[in-house]
């Protein structure tokens, strides 16, 4: 389980970390893109990414890490929030708004 | 195994208490097996969307191994009902 060890530790290295196909750049996949988009909505432009498509290792090692299994996978402080459709529904239901403050994130 | 929507229904129905499912095929827009899903179940009252989601995930933990691309909105009775006063 040395995995989840440095699963835990990537995860709190920054406020928002977000697993997904492709970069914020170039997603290659429209969930991982609808999440890119969400997050520059809010104004969330400082985060940590990882392409699963060039680790299968990564790919595999975060689903088992956060029990979740598709990708994209979004963290708030190290805390598992969800993947693309939690964090649409928090955006039209205005929760992603206090969450990002509770991060010092004004959206 | 093919995965159908009937089956996605059934599923859901019966371990999760589903009072209301609606199941799309999406798999013409993709490359492989893929579904959307509303589910209404009382089981959700008072739990987290991440609860709510990892009760469906778990529920169909089997199928999502095929499955391409999952996609799923989850709600009790009375945000449905309030959903569809609206």
């Amino acid at each position: 389980q040395a995995g989840n060890v440095e699963l835990g530790e990537l995860v709190k290295k920054d406020k928002v970390v977000v697993f997904m196909k492709g970069t914020p750049a170039q997603p290659m996949c429209g969930f991982s893109n609808a999440v890119v988009q969400i997050l520059r909505m809010h104004g969330v432009d400082e985060y940590a990414s990882y392409n699963v498509l060039e680790d299968q290792d990564l790919r595999q090692g975060v689903k088992s890490f956060s029990n979740w299994p598709t990708i994209p996978q979004v963290f708030f402080n190290g805390e598992f929030v969800g993947g693309c459709d939690i964090l649409l529904q928090m955006h039209q239901n205005g929760d992603l708004v206090e969450e990002l403050q509770k991060l010092g994130i004004r959206s | 195994m093919a995965i159908t929507a009937e089956h996605i229904r059934e599923k859901l129905t019966a371990e999760i208490g589903a009072v209301h499912v609606e199941v799309e095929d999406t798999s013409p827009n993709r490359c492989a097996a893929s579904f959307k899903v509303l589910v209404v179940s009382p089981q959700f009252e008072g739990k987290t969307l991440l609860q709510r989601h990892r009760m469906v995930n778990s529920c169909l933990a089997e199928e999502l191994k095929e499955i391409h691309a999952f996609e799923q909105k989850t709600l009790t009775r009375e945000q449905w009902e309030k959903q569809n006063a609206q």
